[in-house]
């Protein structure tokens, strides 16, 4: 997100999904979209198997995309950024980037390309870097850039790194030279990972800024809260998660309030979790179960499941869509805006909200994006943001005629190496992500019996590492790393790379988040799940 | 160019070569070396000579002697007795009563003219015969547009069954702007009885390519398939060497005779459903999906294999185009009747004294057809009925034997030329069976993909099965006809279609054999 | 432009199907393989009508619309071939309605009730199909079956899991999973799109079957609660037991087109889970226990209060959600901010 607002000025998907259709050619990059975002991938299937688009597949995983693709490569984790040099070098070398895109709507050109063009990013020297073959790499690049119109899609893949804001600009450098933003069927598309993640960020579930993206270190927008909310407010940028649980450890904060989220298996070096969540003074958990991070709470206040309430959630599209209440919720549940409001009143406020839609009125007058996004109009379909007035229709691709910041900003971004890199001690690559089966810390869906038949804990190890150690197929093994170590059966397979191994986080029992390392990428302070060194053993 | 006092001809088929024809040709070979006559006697393959169910075949020139079902035995006894003294093997000859009044007037033969005549498997010798003429002519002196009206005028209709006019077919498709357009010959050939399309390839193989080459020429295609059913492989392998030696000729491949026109033909060998003979799944198939047929429109001139303008044709069809263009469509409406221009080839099957085929005028009756051509109703049995046009044909009492077989005049009769199987029944055949093992045939090869037809076969089948059991009810017979009339009104294609004419015709012309069953 | 249907003058748009423009002008027409998401496959043939000046009975669902076009749908002759198609697919396989779940929303029920078929009236010979309920959410009962195809196209088409495809050929004529395995050793990923797809009761909700008729549930449209996608959901009810029976995606929903996966469908036993949190607990000595909602507020309240009066805004923190709505992040974000006096909020967007 970090990386986009950079580059463009704002930091979601560019393009909406039936834009899919009209892209040429698309590239899947760090994202394994059959597993985690299966409905996406089946547009990106229909338009391979009906002709309109060839497909770029580039994961150290043979995913199930790459069924479909016309090229797959698999990269080394961690190498990314040399990749995108690499392809935006040979785009230049050859001529093949949008002169009059670069000329219009971009600025800081030279800029980036004395850091793509240096000898480092030739081919030759990014096979060393990646393991794609250079020619591959050409081939890439020809078939991308030659392309009239061609799209990027990623996920965490991309993010989860210490270098993610850097990966994230990548995308954006390669899709600016190439001209395909602004346009129908391109554009940079982050795939959000949960269902209402995008909403959480635009209403300001972030420590800088308020609804909307407004900035809580800009004097204007602080007062314009300040005089809506009828309260003073701080200016000062608050904690990421990361940051918190760091504080939490060093003991200087001393309560976290917990809405419907599992730190305790999402987070990064499980044993550090578990010291933070233990040395906060007081815990609070709202949650539909007793999660393992409300284990840790002194409150613990029942919340409802999404059925069971009305509201919006925002896709990745940053399409707002209703959820309509179904159920009635179990014993004393409550709504989570309810609860909050309750304690606030405690603490001596004034709220009053009766419902959710008195909530979206507000919402919709304080937050410029969702100015047209009321309750009456989102209907059926949905309206896709921005969206500023109640005649406006909303917007399915972004940027068309001018950047959020006014010109796109390119970058020279300079390769740099994982935190951590395998050496003797840990001689592989630990990567992580989801089951297609699964979601996230599995609190959801591990109540269906069904679900767990179907794919329960593993660690994906190619057929070579499982050889050379003597790992059959399903035989329990054991994964260390510098933070610690787990058990789970091995899934022996040619779908992975040689040296690297795969573990989906989703099980409290096989927590990959003992293993992988809290390096932060220092501007988005998102830390890199998807590499670090590690050491697989039998056990016996 | 050297003599021969006599020449052998030995038909090489399917049925000849499991009769053991090659051992039986190197024999000959062998005991006209041992008596010093390989320079007064040569032996020539050729295909099928035209008859059926007679074992190995040799027709001895001059006086055109045929010896059928020749054994190896037999060999030594023909070469000493025939080709050294002149002496008539009589005991293996062809019976006089077969033979009398069987034309063999190849004058009037358009497409099997070769057949039988000329070795299959040497290019030189249709060469030999004005081969590739009208493939030079076409190419090198005619437009694509000129052809296509020369065809039209010929008044040629397509032979796999439905008649549709030839050029006006070529003409939707030949003004087709399209990066590639594909010729197809239909040799799918799975009509019951028909073996007509096989022996014109096994015969005469270059006829269907030259008449292809053209094809494609008049419509624009540069690449042709010839889809044949997977049975026929002495077909395949003679269609293969011939297109090997028509590109070692420079007839097929890039530029021929410096027009500038490419053209590739390649085969492609089906697993021999019946279905596939219908042109929208003979295409799927040829895709590699499902044989199953595709909603028209679009038609395949339009949009066919892998979308692109397709003209699908049979091999009669277009084993006729070469003789069209080398003497003219006026030479062509010599043939025939008014409507029905040309020559039809027959396959005569059933209880008649010489199952085979024959190459006739379109118009010629059906007596005609079984008497003369087919040596008349066998054991000296009366004549009952004839199920033609296939087994989607009719079943033709006694009343009609002076019908004009030709495709207009058969529809007065609610009857079909078809494919132009012929299968004759004489007074002892049961219609009960026959009409039984008729829709055995169609339960057998509905593909499925349609309601009316994947269940209708079966719930008939089920119907007549109770019928020949002894345990219907007249009433049964209405029901049949009931629901073979709904089911040629909704099913998908023709497949689905077909058994309302067998049915009905069984039951109106025969139904006496129908009610015996039922005391 | 304009076509007449039974005498009655219809709007159609260029481009549109003769069935499209009668269905949507509330003519039936029975149609059984045809499906907005699969398109025309004119494959089960109940769907033809007449049509003046064309011969034969062409089929309703590909035929497209033109200017003038007088189309019969209820003429004797179009009912007789509709009745002995649709008697066909009713009389062959077992078409228990009694017993079937999809009994009431079934199309073959509809196109039988419509033409007056009380009862079957042809007699099949057939063997029965074994029952294939391996997979973990799909029940297969291929006696059911009607080969319409739908489940086909939508396998390989829509969600292009390519799983799904026809075997054998005529009356044996059967659907299959890969080279014929079983559902649940198949590569099939149980998206459910086969199941949304069958019109009639072949491709079931497993863990639905026997749970409630289709008439007895509530339809309520709502959003996918896991990946980001946001496909839209129905979810089918049972108000007297609080229970969501099953799922289904919305048909003409822009993000998902109908279509789901595993989770979206099938993944929904938490909501009911008997683990749900009920009550707001405290703890006390390491062990929770149950408390009312004044109690815990108000613990809570004067906690927060109490820290932040003592050690300021800046000790407290807070994390939102990514998987509650958008009227309660905002909420969130404006207690730490406002209440608590703090920007210490964040939620796992990166995690």
């Amino acid at each position: 997100m970090a990386g986009l607002a950079a580059s463009f000025g704002s930091g979601a998907m560019t393009n909406d999904i039936a834009g899919i259709k009209k892209a040429d050619v698309i590239m899947i990059i760090g994202s394994d979209t059959g597993a985690a975002h299966p409905v996406i991938a089946a547009r990106i299937k229909q338009a391979v198997r009906e002709g309109l688009t060839k497909l770029i597949v580039i994961d150290p995983k043979r995913i199930t995309m790459a069924d479909y693709a016309e090229i797959y490569v698999a990269q080394r984790p961690g190498s990314d950024v040399a990749i995108f040099n690499c392809l935006m070098q040979v785009i230049l070398q050859n001529g093949w980037e949008d002169k009059e895109f670069i000329e219009n709507r971009l600025e800081k050109f030279d800029e980036l390309k004395n850091e793509v063009m240096k000898e480092k990013y030739s081919p030759a020297n990014v096979e060393k870097i990646s393991g794609i073959p250079a020619a591959k790499l050409v081939e890439i690049a020809e078939m991308f850039a030659k392309a009239e119109t061609a799209a990027i899609f990623y996920a965490m893949g991309i993010t989860q790194h210490t270098t993610g804001r850097d990966n994230v600009m990548s995308t954006a450098n390669l899709q600016m030279i190439c001209g395909n933003l602004g346009k129908a069927g391109g554009g940079v598309n982050p795939l959000r990972g949960q269902s209402n993640v995008q909403g959480a960020c635009d209403m300001g579930g972030l420590p800088n800024v308020f609804a909307g993206y407004q900035s809580v270190t800009d004097e204007k927008a602080r007062q314009k809260f300040e005089q809506a909310w009828n309260c003073e407010l701080s200016g000062k940028v608050g904690l990421t998660v990361v940051d918190m649980l760091d504080k939490a450890y060093e003991g200087s904060l001393k309560a976290l309030y917990v809405m419907g989220e599992n730190p305790y298996l999402s987070d990064p070096d499980q044993h550090h979790v578990i010291a933070a969540l233990e040395k906060i003074d007081f815990l609070v958990v709202q949650d539909m179960f007793m999660t393992e991070t409300a284990e840790f709470a002194d409150v613990v206040l029942p919340a409802v499941a999404y059925a069971e309430k009305d509201g919006h959630f925002t896709n990745t599209e940053r399409r707002v869509q209703r959820i309509r209440k179904a159920l009635n919720p179990p014993g004393e549940a409550k709504e989570d805006w309810e609860i909050i409001q309750m304690i606030a009143n405690k603490m001596g406020s004034d709220w009053s909200y009766r419902d959710a839609r008195d909530i979206c009125r507000e919402v919709n007058e304080l937050t410029p994006q969702y100015g047209g996004i009321t309750w009456e109009r989102v209907g059926r379909t949905g309206l896709q943001w921005p969206c500023p007035t109640d005649t406006h229709p909303g917007t399915a691709y972004l940027h068309k005629d001018r950047f959020s910041r006014g010109l796109g900003m390119l970058r020279g971004i300079e390769f740099i190496e994982p935190d951590e890199l395998p050496d003797e001690e840990y001689p592989l690559i630990l990567t992580t992500g989801r089951v297609l089966q699964q979601f996230h810390t599995g609190t959801m869906t591990r109540k269906t019996s069904g679900i767990n038949r179907l794919a329960g804990p593993m660690v994906m190890i190619s057929v070579d590492d499982a050889e050379s150690l003597g790992i059959a197929n399903s035989e329990t093994i054991k994964i260390a790393t510098r933070r610690g170590e787990i058990t789970a059966p091995a899934f022996v397979t040619r779908k992975i790379s040689t040296g690297v191994i795969y573990i989906p986080f989703h099980y409290k029992e096989s927590p990959a988040n003992r293993l992988t390392n809290p390096a932060l990428d220092p501007v988005a302070k998102i830390p890199e799940y998807k590499v670090c060194a590690a050491r697989i053993t039998k056990i016996s | 160019m050297k003599f021969y006092r006599m020449t052998v001809l030995i038909g090489i088929d399917d049925q000849s070569l499991k009769a053991g024809a090659r051992e039986i040709e190197a024999l000959l070979n062998q005991e006209l070396n041992r008596s010093q006559l390989t320079d007064e006697v040569n032996v020539l393959e050729a295909g099928s000579l035209g008859f059926f169910g007679t074992g190995v075949t040799l027709m001895v020139y001059p006086g055109q002697v045929t010896y059928v079902n020749v054994k190896l035995e037999d060999i030594p006894e023909i070469v000493e007795e025939h080709f050294l003294k002149g002496r008539q093997v009589s005991r293996l000859t062809m019976k006089p009563s077969l033979t009398r009044g069987y034309d063999f007037n190849y004058r009037r033969r358009i497409v099997l003219d070769n057949s039988g005549l000329i070795n299959p498997e040497d290019i030189e010798e249709y060469i030999g015969t004005g081969g590739y003429e009208a493939w030079e002519k076409a190419l090198l002196e005619m437009k694509p547009g000129e052809i296509v009206e020369e065809v039209k005028q010929s008044g040629l209709r397509g032979r796999g069954g439905a008649g549709f006019p030839t050029g006006l077919k070529w003409s939707f498709t030949a003004p087709l702007e399209a990066d590639q357009k594909y010729f197809v010959i239909n040799a799918d050939e799975g009509e019951p009885g028909t073996f007509k399309d096989r022996l014109i390839m096994e015969g005469d193989p270059h006829k269907l390519l030259e008449g292809l080459m053209i094809s494609c020429y008049a419509v624009g295609a540069t690449k042709a398939y010839i889809y044949i059913r997977g049975e026929y492989s002495l077909c395949i392998e003679r269609l293969r060497q011939a297109i090997e030696q028509a590109h070692e000729y420079g007839l097929l491949g890039k530029n021929i005779f410096d027009s500038g026109f490419n053209l590739d033909i390649e085969i492609k060998v089906g697993a021999g459903a019946y279905v596939c003979g219908e042109e929208t799944a003979l295409i799927e198939s040829m895709e590699g999906k499902r044989g199953q047929p595709r909603s028209k429109p679009p038609f395949p001139g339009v949009k066919g294999a892998w979308q692109k303008p397709t003209v699908v044709n049979n091999v009669e069809t277009i084993a006729n185009i070469p003789a069209i263009l080398r003497n003219g469509a006026e030479w062509f409406q010599g043939f025939g009747t008014d409507k029905c221009t040309g020559t039809k080839v027959y396959t005569i099957l059933g209880d008649v004294m010489m199952p085979g085929l024959c190459e006739v005028d379109m118009g010629t009756t059906l007596r005609t057809i079984i008497e003369q051509y087919g040596g008349g109703v066998k054991n000296n049995r009366k004549f009952k009925a004839a199920l033609v046009g296939g087994a989607a044909g009719v079943f033709l009492p006694n009343s009609l034997l002076d019908v004009k077989m030709d495709y207009n005049n058969l529809r007065e009769y609610s009857a079909v030329l078809g494919s132009g199987a012929i299968l004759v029944m004489n007074e002892d055949a049961d219609m009960v069976d026959m009409l039984w093992s008729v829709i055995r045939f169609f339960r057998h090869e509905s593909c499925g993909k349609c309601t009316p037809c994947a269940k209708g076969n079966e719930l008939l089948f089920e119907i007549i099965n109770e019928v020949r059991q002894g345990r219907g009810r007249e009433e049964d017979l209405q029901e049949m006809v009931r629901i073979s009339e709904a089911m040629q009104q909704t099913s998908f294609c023709a497949l689905g279609q077909s058994l309302l004419m067998p049915i009905k015709s069984a039951v109106d012309n025969f139904r006496q054999d129908f009610l015996k069953r039922m005391k | 432009m304009k076509i007449i249907i039974n005498g009655q003058e219809i709007e159609a748009s260029p481009g549109e199907t003769v069935l499209n423009a009668a269905l949507r002008s509330g003519i039936y027409i029975p149609h059984l393989c045809y499906h907005p998401r699969t398109g025309p496959a004119a494959k089960c043939r109940a769907c033809v009508v007449e049509v003046e000046g064309t011969p034969g009975l062409p089929t309703s669902c590909n035929l497209p619309v033109r200017e003038g076009m007088v189309v019969s749908t209820d003429t004797e002759k179009v009912k007789n071939a509709q009745r002995v198609v649709v008697d066909l697919a009713l009389s062959s396989g077992r078409h228990d309605c009694l017993s079937c779940e999809q009994n009431g929303n079934c199309e073959l029920q509809d196109a039988a009730y419509y033409l007056g078929i009380e009862r079957p009236s042809f007699h099949f010979e057939q063997e029965r199909y074994p029952i294939d309920d391996s997979s973990e959410f799909v029940y297969v009962e291929r006696d059911k079956c009607i080969s319409c195809g739908r489940c086909v196209v939508g396998c390989n088409q829509n969600v292009v899991n390519e799983v799904l495809n026809f075997a054998n050929r005529g009356f044996e004529t059967k659907i299959v999973f890969d080279n014929d395995l079983k559902m649940g050793t198949s590569t099939c990923v149980q998206c459910g799109e086969c199941v949304q797809l069958c019109p009639v009761g072949a491709i079931i909700d497993k863990n639905a079957r026997g749970v409630a008729r289709n008439w007895e549930l509530d339809k309520v449209e709502t959003v996918c609660p896991y990946c980001g996608v946001g496909c839209q959901l129905v979810l089918h009810v049972d108000r007297r037991k609080n229970k969501i029976i099953r799922i289904t995606g919305v048909e003409d929903s822009p993000t998902n087109s109908g279509m789901l996966c595993v989770k979206g469908r099938y993944a929904f036993d938490f909501v009911g889970s008997s683990e749900r949190l009920t009550t707001p607990l405290i703890k006390e000595n390491g062990k929770f226990r149950e408390a009312d909602w004044e109690e815990a507020i108000a613990l809570i309240a004067d906690k927060f209060r109490l820290i932040r009066d003592e050690f300021g805004s800046d000790a407290l923190a807070g994390l939102a959600s990514a998987k509650v709505t958008n009227e309660e992040n905002y909420v969130f974000q404006k207690f730490m901010r406002r209440e608590v006096g703090t920007n210490n909020v964040d939620h796992c967007a990166r995690l």
